[in-house]
């Protein structure tokens, strides 16, 4: 046996394994608060990269990356940075889900996120595979292929699609990561001897194709909006679209081809074990599944300002290259398009969120922690957000302070975590608006209303931003009152608006207030009879003119929030033999031993604990107290 | 921990939105704690007691307790006073009671308590137990008064074991009704009602989260469309519920059999006491006497019919239609044969119709000789116990015989009815939340807000079956639409 060459290479309050967008946030928020940090990727240009759309936000997502940049995240800004089109999704269907989705120049954003890591102090950036993670009484060991040792106090795993990563396009499979990376093919035994539980997930992407290939007459363009609204709330207005998207549908004639290829398909013939998204499903999935359907439409997105690349979304495919080359001819534009990367799938190792707590902290393994598709999610703000709250809490560790736990009312980013550790998921989970019962209260315009608060305690808001959120603050409780105080006469200039847009006039004076209740109206309706109107922030705006319309709605989700968190701050202790409760059922007792939940809230849930379950668990604390 | 509480700051009070109205959601939200129940037992008795537990039970009984005095009311009354006066609801006065004052924590639970003693029956104290609902307070569930006193140190460490295996017992038997086993008629009717809600809602979570992919937008008024038929439905089950029938629990049970076979003496057995008129006399039985009793495990809502023959009396013809009309609509049917006599005609007449239907062959009076035909019996039915009412012999192969068929007489589909308060108070809740978001869409309110009104109504509805609401609309996402990148 070849004597063992490994020496110690570096000590450090946190380690990173992977810099994609989980790994850069958690990297970025653990140094800020002051912790060494060393952070490692299987190649430095892959740090922050895009390997699916080049695209962030959208629906849900939108309001995750806004809660990112509210608690003190870099996702927001750099998206900000490096954007070529921005659009606000949902404007016409109601504040609750106004998203904001832009469209991103891939490697302006790698580059911005690897800066941002190379210029943040206490911040070490490593090119290396980790092949090995140990305990040890520091912490943990990490090793790597090139037998240097590394020790940290704290591990955050965020290795995304790399770990035992497995290509698959048509018949041809192999070993491989993202974006033609090489996989981690050693990390995952070591993994399961620490005691995680791996299991097998699948995502997939579509072909990259040459610009100047496509015949974009024969498509839709689609263009950003005006203005440009950011993500960050610290990012000044100004931003500008660069380019344009196109769309595209498919036809019959793919539709044929694909049903004639099918059996070369290896999520068809059985190759691929693991479980795909139910959110992004290729093109044959969704010609399969939903037969009926005649065409399906293709986005085409352009990668970059200095690329000719453009990103074909909703034409995702594990099917062989020369299958895929027919059916991307037979799409008006793409008749003579040149493909530059093959469409594939990728299967990789996972593991099983109900092992980690609302901390994302293994609950056996102290000190380790899991974020982004590590722990089964999908999607590049859905791993922003949980690399985040693992970079907090493994640096909250380190100072010997609470964790950060969200709970479901605070964020999107308390809903997915809660979702994740509470239930589990079956497939790569996605964030949506439906997920939240919660989402009048949850909007993306008071992300920083919410979070920032937060952020401002746990030590990543400085000074200067917490003082433009205090001042937005004022102006807002400033314009309600004025709104609540300002009575318009019944003018006839005001009758004739009112008439205008469909509504009653009005016989004697009106709050301005009670206007902007109505659904017909709004604030810009009302300038020429809203004479006191101050200079107002467009996000104080937003915000005030939403709370008015939506008064009652709002009240009765905070009254269902009251009622949530009676239970969710009866905690539970970490260590309960479930068993030995009298009561309760055993198909509870064995989920409630498994998730082990931090309060009843959690507990309540579970599925497979019922509300008589509950009111066991309930009479059993109080007797715990008593004793 | 650092601090969760990440929601805006508290708007400014006052202003109910144009939508909804804002003071019905603070009244939901503060009373739900206090809880009520029938706290005696559900028999005829002289007096029933209705009992509120709960911070703010006293207000809560303001809403529908007048005092006789014009100069006393039940806010002012001290701890351990009584007050005369009228329950009363949307129709008037129910009944005349006394109510007891308990103040917090001189009371069995702790907590502010009001004993309402109304006179007894069921009628009443179902009235009243509705009353006390509509007025804010939610129906206690199984031990729940019994919990709060442990809570409340009321009890000690001795008594948590017995009351955890109280609610675990009342957890088991909720889940074995007919609502949560799958095969309920009245759960599929919810789960219709329910089916389309999250299909509509489905529908809107799609449109919103998905708005790239080609999703049809919901129209107005076909959301209008399904909104409206799913309040119809609702209504319609509230209305059955608040029909006026005295009984709603358990099992429809008719005992049906030919004059003086024992009918009423069976049913007098079964319920422990005199209900029916027993006497010698063929015919005494003229009409329908209901009584809910318990057999084990399960609960039968007993009819005691008049006896079945032909007759020249015209009351008692009238009886025996009703009878058998009954027995039609019965979810089970007792037979009951004279086991000491001879099957005579009418014997055969009722042994052929019952035998069709979910039924049980009694063969009473074992105690006095064996005359009947029991092969003929038992060839007919699928379950025949013989026994003696007058004497109380057999009623364990009784009960063993209705556990057996109960599985199959909660199938009866005309049985549509809401079983209790809670199932009522869900409902309620639903319909409330199915018109709010009609008059959202009405008013012209965005998708988002009658997205929340729906969800709302499917978790209500959800809450009978113990799903959640998130995750079935999230499943009905992906299994209708094409969606995704």
């Amino acid at each position: 046996m070849v004597p063992s060459m490994r020496f110690l290479a570096g000590q450090y309050d946190v380690a990173v394994i992977g810099a994609g967008h989980a790994g850069i946030e958690a990297a970025l928020a653990a140094a800020r608060l002051g912790c060494s940090v060393i952070i490692f990727s299987i190649n430095l240009d892959s740090i922050g990269n895009l390997p699916c759309n080049p695209s962030v936000g959208g629906t849900a997502k939108g309001h995750l990356v806004r809660e990112i940049d509210a608690l003190g995240g870099e996702m927001g800004k750099a998206a900000d940075a490096t954007l070529l089109q921005s659009r606000m999704l949902n404007r016409g269907k109601g504040p609750a889900v106004h998203s904001l989705r832009a469209q991103i120049d891939r490697r302006e954003y790698s580059r911005y996120m690897k800066y941002r890591l190379e210029t943040t102090p206490g911040l070490d950036i490593l090119q290396a595979e980790v092949v090995k993670i140990e305990r040890c009484s520091q912490g943990f060991n990490l090793v790597t292929s090139l037998d240097a040792e590394y020790s940290a106090k704290t591990a955050i795993v965020a290795s995304g699609t790399f770990l035992k990563g497995r290509i698959y396009i048509g018949d041809v499979s192999y070993e491989g990561g993202p974006d033609g990376m090489f996989a981690a093919t050693s990390l995952s035994q070591s993994l399961e001897e620490l005691g995680v539980f791996l299991r097998r997930f699948k995502t997939g992407t579509p072909a990259r194709v040459l610009g100047a290939s496509i015949d974009f007459a024969k498509m839709e363009e689609q263009e950003g909006e005006e203005p440009v609204v950011p993500f960050s709330f610290e990012t000044k207005q100004g931003l500008k679209n660069q380019i344009s998207c196109y769309m595209t549908w498919t036809n019959s004639d793919t539709k044929r081809i694909i049903n004639e290829n099918l059996y070369r398909s290896p999520m068809y013939s059985g190759k691929i074990q693991g479980i795909g998204t139910r959110y992004c499903p290729s093109i044959e999935d969704k010609i399969v599944r939903f037969a009926d359907k005649e065409r399906h439409q293709v986005f085409v997105e352009p990668c970059g300002l200095k690329t000719d690349e453009m990103y074909l979304q909703g034409l995702s495919s594990s099917l062989p290259v020369d299958v895929q080359l027919e059916l991307l001819h037979t799409i008006p534009g793409l008749e003579g398009v040149k493909v530059m990367r093959p469409a594939y799938a990728i299967e990789y190792d996972c593991c099983d969120p109900l092992q980690l707590n609302a901390g994302l902290e293994f609950m056996d393994i102290e000190g380790l922690y899991g974020a982004g598709q590590f722990n089964g999610s999908s999607g590049y703000e859905e791993a922003a957000a949980q690399g985040l709250l693992a970079g907090i809490n493994a640096a909250m560790k380190v100072k010997g302070r609470p964790p950060m736990i969200l709970d479901r009312a605070a964020g999107y980013i308390g809903t997915l975590v809660d979702d994740l550790v509470t239930k589990g998921c079956t497939d790569p989970y996605r964030m949506m608006t439906s997920r939240s019962e919660y989402r009048l209260i949850l909007r993306q315009d008071n992300a920083d209303e919410r979070l920032t608060p937060i952020g401002r305690e746990i030590g990543l808001v400085d000074d200067e931003r917490w003082q433009s959120f205090c001042t937005r603050q004022e102006a807002k409780k400033a314009e309600r009152r004025r709104l609540r105080e300002t009575v318009l006469s019944p003018t006839k200039l005001l009758n004739t608006i009112l008439v205008s847009r469909e509504t009653s006039p009005v016989e004697s004076g009106v709050r301005l207030e009670d206007l902007l209740k109505r659904p017909q109206l709004n604030y810009e309706n009302l300038t020429p009879v809203d004479e006191g109107r101050p200079e107002l922030d467009p996000l104080v705006r937003e915000q005030v003119e939403i709370e008015i319309k939506y008064e009652g709605y709002i009240k009765r989700q905070r009254a269902a929030v009251d009622e949530m968190r009676r239970l969710e701050n009866r905690l539970l202790p970490e260590q309960v033999d479930y068993k030995g409760i009298t009561g309760l059922r055993k198909e509870a007792q064995e989920k409630l031993g498994k998730i082990r939940p931090r309060s009843l809230g959690q507990a309540s849930r579970i599925s497979g604990v019922s509300p008589a379950d509950i009111s066991v668990l309930i009479v059993w604390l109080n007797s715990q107290k008593a004793e | 921990m650092v601090a969760v509480n990440g929601e805006p700051d508290g708007t400014p009070e006052g202003g109910g939105s144009a939508a909804v109205d804002g003071d019905f959601f603070n009244r939901r939200s503060t009373m739900s704690r206090v809880i009520a129940a029938i706290s005696t037992a559900a028999a005829p008795a002289g007096l029933g007691v209705i009992r509120l537990s709960g911070e703010n039970a006293i207000e809560v009984a303001c809403r529908f307790f007048r005092p006789r005095s014009k100069t006393k009311t039940l806010e002012e009354a001290g701890g351990n006073t009584a007050l005369l006066g009228w329950v009363f609801d949307a129709d008037g006065d129910i009944d005349e009671c006394v109510a007891l004052v308990f103040r917090a924590p001189h009371s069995f639970t702790g907590e502010n308590v009001v004993e309402l003693s109304c006179h007894g029956g069921l009628y009443i104290l179902q009235r009243t137990l509705r009353a006390a609902i509509q007025a804010g307070a939610r129906p206690a569930q199984a031990g729940e008064f019994t919990r709060r006193a442990f809570v409340n140190g009321k009890m000690d460490l001795t008594g948590a074991e017995a009351v955890m295996d109280l609610i675990s017992a009342g957890g088991r038997l909720a889940a074995k009704s007919a609502l949560v086993t799958h095969e309920g008629a009245l759960f599929r009717r919810m789960q219709g009602i329910c089916g389309h809600l999250t299909e509509a809602a489905a529908n809107l979570a799609a449109f919103v989260d998905y708005p790239d992919d080609d999703i049809p937008e919901l129209q107005p008024r076909e959301l209008e469309k399904v909104l409206k038929k799913a309040e119809a439905e609702l209504s319609g089950l509230l209305d059955r519920f608040d029909a006026g029938r005295v009984v709603r629990e358990g099992i429809d049970t008719v005992i049906a059999g030919r004059p003086n076979v024992g009918k009423s003496t069976l049913m007098n057995l079964l319920a422990g006491c005199e209900r029916s008129i027993v006497t010698p006399v063929a015919g005494t039985t003229r009409d329908i006497i209901e009584e809910t009793i318990r057999l084990g495990d399960v609960v039968l809502r007993l009819a005691d019919t008049a006896g079945q023959r032909s007759t020249t009396d015209e009351i008692e013809s009238i009886g025996v239609n009703r009878a058998r009309k009954r027995m039609e609509r019965a979810a089970l049917v007792l037979a009951v044969f004279d086991g000491s006599q001879p099957l005579d005609q009418d014997d055969r007449i009722l042994a052929e119709t019952a035998a069709a239907t979910t039924s049980i062959a009694i063969i009473n009076k074992s105690d006095m000789g064996k005359m009947i035909d029991e092969k003929y019996i038992r060839g007919l039915f699928k379950h025949t116990v013989i026994l003696s009412a007058r004497v109380g012999e057999g009623l364990d192969e009784l009960e063993r015989a209705v556990l057996e068929v109960s599985g199959v007489a909660a199938l009866n589909d005309t049985d549509l009815l809401l079983a209790n308060e809670r199932q009522r108070d869900c409902a309620c809740r639903a319909l409330e939340c199915v018109r709010e978001a009609v008059s959202s869409v009405n008013i012209g309110m965005t998708l988002d807000a009658v997205g929340v009104s729906i969800d709302g109504a499917i978790s209500a509805l959800l809450e009978l079956t113990g799903e959640k609401t998130t995750e079935a609309v999230v499943n009905e996402v992906f299994s209708r639409f094409c969606v995704g990148k």
